[in-house]
């Protein structure tokens, strides 16, 4: 299409300016007008069927649905006339007929379609004597949703989304007329790679998340802009904390996540693994700064960063900087990379690095979001030279070094050996003088290691990554550390900051 | 007195047949059109006024000048509307058993007349005996070379009254579910399978091989002429009425356009056992009744309107003195909640919540609110949903308050 021209409309008896073709739904939402809505979803087009978007629009012979009106140069639309209200209203209202009205046992509750626009526009008293319609209210269509039929008010974004996303078409609708259900197709469940995204878009209660069912109500949640890391692609997400009240949600301190709109990376989806891979942020985390062999015992950070750094001074002058090995990955953010590199190469003149993602950090791709490399910042790597004048060894040479006694030192940064060399590892790491561990979870190679450092996990700290198309995206930091865990940078940037320390006295001495 | 096109040969034992309806005259007028250009055949069914019969009433030739020319889009198709499922209609059933071929023959003419070299006929599931009957038919015609290089096929419905609908009828032939569509685009246009497809009704369709043979004018001037002052288009013609209820002889009886409404009950034998007329459906279940002093309305498609009802389908259901209204309200909302796609929310929730308030009130449970809400619902419906269908849902009540509101009145608190 080529430069669209801009056409000049009257809405709400002000005038505002959209782009000719725009839908008037979309060219209202730019003007800073929510016309309330169900079915129309940007991403899922404007079926038009929950009739709710309903505007006065001069000249019509009756309300026209603004999901499916576009603008035209000098029309007239009122969103807020007292007609066009009143259409609202009445839609809402029959929407509601039905509606088992369960919200104080309902996830939705507080970012319910429903509950909100009958704050906005209901308000009015029901007039409903009959008994409500009974369907289907705990049907588990797959391993993350929960389907409650009597919710739905069938405005067919979660089949459009199955049929047109992701092409799986598990859902579908089934029967006709106000018998008519939302159902899985016999044969089917809903188990594709984006299932968790039709609890996003499902705009009442009908499609909830297994894992966060009865556990938080969402009025008690923080929502934090961030980045999952889950893959090179880094969807844009908002990470729900609870907090205040760590007696809800089962003491985990993240609740849920969920993909925040950006169309440069991820549209408004994100995947399963994303969504639902926040586990470790509260579980099996590290927090405390561990000397784990030769008298183990908690080290306080000066301690720790004067011991490890003295340890790899001497044997860097003893036994040559070629002997210690340096393991990371594309887990680190862009500040992390940049602190990474002035500690192991600017200071130590380290010479083998492993940060490739083979094969321990790889996974499925599509078509749609998932990136084979399940780590968001490989390219944050690369522009320090990771990746690119700096190649990354291969575990088989490593290995063999190891057996050949090349090797003095390892340092691990995130990644567990184990899921590499399997048994062999805790051979391997045995012939070693140094083993340094660090990273935010336990691990069976930080049991191996002689120092065991606790590292923030992404949502404890705030930081950049470069996603495989080179967009650099902010996350922020939504929780405290737990225990002493540091950044990696401030790790790296500690032990770099004490081998300078020991080398300015070694040249005073 | 009526005045008989479809239905003059209908005493005719073996009408059916093709040696017989050929005999008849049969064929003549698809003779004469594949002689003609297509604009030719469409000029002349434009002079012909003829309106669809299947419900809309829209003017052919005005519908089928809306497709693209065939040279921009070479594939388009005809579809013969034969889902007949409004209650109280079952012309189109008397026209396809007792007079197939005319139906065919009609079919092919348009399917020239727009350049389309496949017609189907979509015919609703609960019509074996006219489906055997077409089967037949369609198959003797192909033997006898008449369908030449036009495809004729069959396609049977499952059942849904909504599959009557153009636009849910291309989606349930394209095998999907039959949801109806919201035009533009229209069919003309955008059709079967995306392709610019013409849509009518069989009764529509049987009328044109006698326009074609007896020419436009004769057919205009059978009917309701325009009224250009009154921007009244008038009606050509005839219709075929399915007439029902408390008449005597319940049938199938074809009047002329603007024939009054008393004497298409009087042809059917007068109100059965001598009672009075209380109120008449005029069109078939969905459009608004008319009360006993309305009997005089010419029947065409401007003067129903003018009082505000639908000549629809012609199915005449003639209620008598004894009948109550809410009950009919109630069994036609049933009918619709019943019938409602459940696409859209105001016709799927409201069809349903009428009709439980009027069963309510009906098993003598009204309560004060019930009138002032199930106008207020009708209101909300009508004019606010996806087609036609739920429009009618937000009608039907109201259509019979308004007209006999003692009825309704009987059944709540005063
Ligand atoms: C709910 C509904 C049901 C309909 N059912 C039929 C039907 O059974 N047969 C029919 O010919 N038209 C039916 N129509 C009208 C069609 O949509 C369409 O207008 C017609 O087939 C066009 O043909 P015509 O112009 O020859 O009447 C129905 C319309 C609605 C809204
Ligand atoms: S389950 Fe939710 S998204 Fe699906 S149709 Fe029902 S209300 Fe809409
Ligand atoms: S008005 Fe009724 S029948 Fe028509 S699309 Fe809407 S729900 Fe379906």
């Amino acid at each position: 299409m080529s430069e669209s021209k801009t056409v000049k409309f009257k809405l709400n008896g002000r005038e505002v300016e959209a782009p000719e073709g725009r839908l008037l739904i979309d060219a209202a939402k730019d003007a800073g007008v929510e016309i309330p809505h169900y079915c129309y979803h940007p991403a899922l087009g404007n079926p038009g069927n929950c009739r709710l978007c309903v505007v006065e629009v001069q000249g019509a012979p009756k309300p026209l649905v603004s999901c499916r009106t576009f603008v035209k140069e000098g029309m007239v639309v009122a969103s807020d006339s007292p007609a066009a209200m009143r259409a609202q209203q009445s839609s809402l209202e029959l929407h509601l007929v039905n509606h088992p009205l369960d919200c104080p046992v309902c996830d939705q509750s507080g970012e319910c379609g429903l509950q909100d626009y009958y704050m906005e526009i209901g308000r009015y008293e029901s007039q409903v004597r009959e008994d409500k319609l009974h369907k289907g209210k705990r049907i588990e269509a797959g391993p993350h949703v929960m389907l409650d039929q009597e919710r739905c008010i069938l405005c067919t974004r979660c089949t459009r989304f199955v049929d047109e996303v992701t092409k799986t078409h598990e859902l579908g609708i089934f029967g006709r007329g106000h018998g008519q259900y939302i159902d899985l197709v016999p044969g089917k469940t809903l188990d594709n790679p984006y299932s968790g995204n039709v609890v996003d878009i499902c705009p009442v209660g009908a499609l909830t998340e297994k894992d966060f069912r009865y556990k938080v109500r969402v009025w008690y949640l923080d929502e934090t802009d961030s980045v999952c890391p889950g893959c090179s692609r880094g969807c844009s997400t908002s990470v729900h904390t609870n907090t205040e009240r760590p007696w809800h949600n089962d003491g985990r301190r993240v609740a849920r996540i969920k993909p925040r709109h950006n169309p440069e990376v991820n549209g408004w989806w994100i995947c399963d693994d994303g969504r639902f891979g926040y586990d470790s942020l509260d579980h099996d985390r590290l927090g405390r700064v561990m000397r784990l062999k030769d008298q183990r015992r908690e080290l306080s950070w000066t301690e720790a960063f004067e011991e490890i750094a003295s340890a790899l001074a001497s044997r860097s002058a003893g036994k040559g900087a070629g002997g210690l090995v340096v393991i990371a990955s594309g887990m680190l953010s862009n500040e992390d990379w940049a602190a990474f590199k002035v500690l192991f190469v600017d200071t130590l003149g380290v010479k083998h690095f492993v940060f490739g993602p083979e094969p321990d950090q790889l996974g499925e791709e599509d078509e749609l979001l998932r990136k084979r490399e399940k780590v968001p910042n490989l390219k944050g790597g690369q522009a320090q030279g990771f990746g690119t004048e700096i190649p990354s060894a291969s575990w088989d040479s490593l290995a063999k070094d190891i057996e050949a006694g090349k090797v003095w030192g390892l340092y691990v940064v995130e990644r567990d050996l184990t899921k590499v060399w399997g048994q062999r590892t805790a051979d391997l790491l045995s012939k070693l003088g140094l083993v340094i561990f660090q990273g935010p979870n336990k691990t069976a190679t930080g049991d191996l290691a002689h120092y065991r450092l606790p590292a923030t996990a992404y949502v404890e700290e705030e930081g950049h990554f470069t996603n495989f198309g080179g967009t650099v995206q902010a996350y922020k930091k939504a929780l405290e550390p737990l225990g002493s865990a540091k950044p990696d940078w401030a790790i790296f940037h500690g032990l770099a900051e004490h081998l300078a320390g020991d080398r300015r006295e070694e040249a005073v001495a | 007195m009526s005045t008989k096109i479809l239905t003059q040969h209908f005493n005719e034992p073996k009408l059916h047949e093709l040696a017989t309806y050929r005999k008849l005259g049969g064929y003549k007028g698809l003779e004469k059109a594949l002689k003609m250009k297509p604009a030719e055949i469409a000029a002349e069914v434009a002079k012909s006024n003829l309106r669809g019969l299947g419900g809309a009433g829209f003017p052919v030739g005005g519908k089928w000048s809306t497709m693209p020319p065939a040279d921009k889009a070479p594939e388009r198709y005809v579809v013969a509307n034969y889902d007949e499922s409004e209650p109280g209609c079952f012309k189109d059933r008397v026209l396809g058993e007792r007079a197939p071929h005319q139906i065919i023959e009609g079919l092919l003419i348009a399917a020239h007349a727009v350049s389309a070299e496949w017609a189907f006929i979509f015919i609703r599931g609960e019509y074996g005996i006219p489906f055997k009957i077409l089967e037949k038919a369609i198959a003797e015609a192909d033997e006898a070379g008449l369908t030449g290089k036009v495809r004729v096929r069959l396609m049977r419905g499952a059942g849904a009254y909504i599959c009557g609908l153009d636009t849910a009828l291309l989606e349930t032939m394209e095998g999907k579910k039959a949801w109806p569509r919201q035009p533009p685009p229209f069919p003309t246009v955008v059709g079967l399978m995306g392709q610019p497809t013409v849509v009518n009704n069989v009764e529509t369709l049987a009328m044109l091989p006698h326009i074609i043979v007896n020419g436009g004018d004769w057919f205009a001037k059978l009917g309701v002429l325009p009224n250009p002052e009154k921007k009244l288009p008038g009606s050509g013609g005839t219709a075929v009425y399915s007439v029902s209820g408390d008449v005597e002889k319940p049938g199938v009886y074809e009047f002329a356009m603007g024939a009054p409404l008393r004497a298409i009950i009087d042809a059917a034998g007068g109100v059965r056992g001598g009672r009075k007329v209380k109120a008449v459906i005029p069109g078939g279940a969905s459009t608004p009744p008319l009360s006993a002093s309305e009997l005089d309305t010419p029947m065409d498609f401007d003067s129903l309107r003018s009082v505000g009802s639908f000549l629809g389908a012609g199915g005449v259901i003639v209620l008598d003195e004894t009948r109550d209204m809410s009950e009919v309200a109630h069994n036609i909302e049933r009918f619709l909640a019943h019938e409602s796609c459940g696409q859209c929310t105001p016709c799927r929730e409201g069809s349903e919540w009428t009709t439980r308030i009027l069963g309510r009130m009906l098993e003598g449970k009204g309560t004060s609110g019930d009138l002032p809400n199930l106008q207020r619902i009708g209101e909300n419906i009508t004019g606010k949903v996806i087609c036609a269908l739920g429009d009618t849902v937000g009608m039907v009540t109201r259509g019979f308050m308004k007209k006999f509101p003692d009825d309704f009145k009987s059944k709540v608190p005063a």
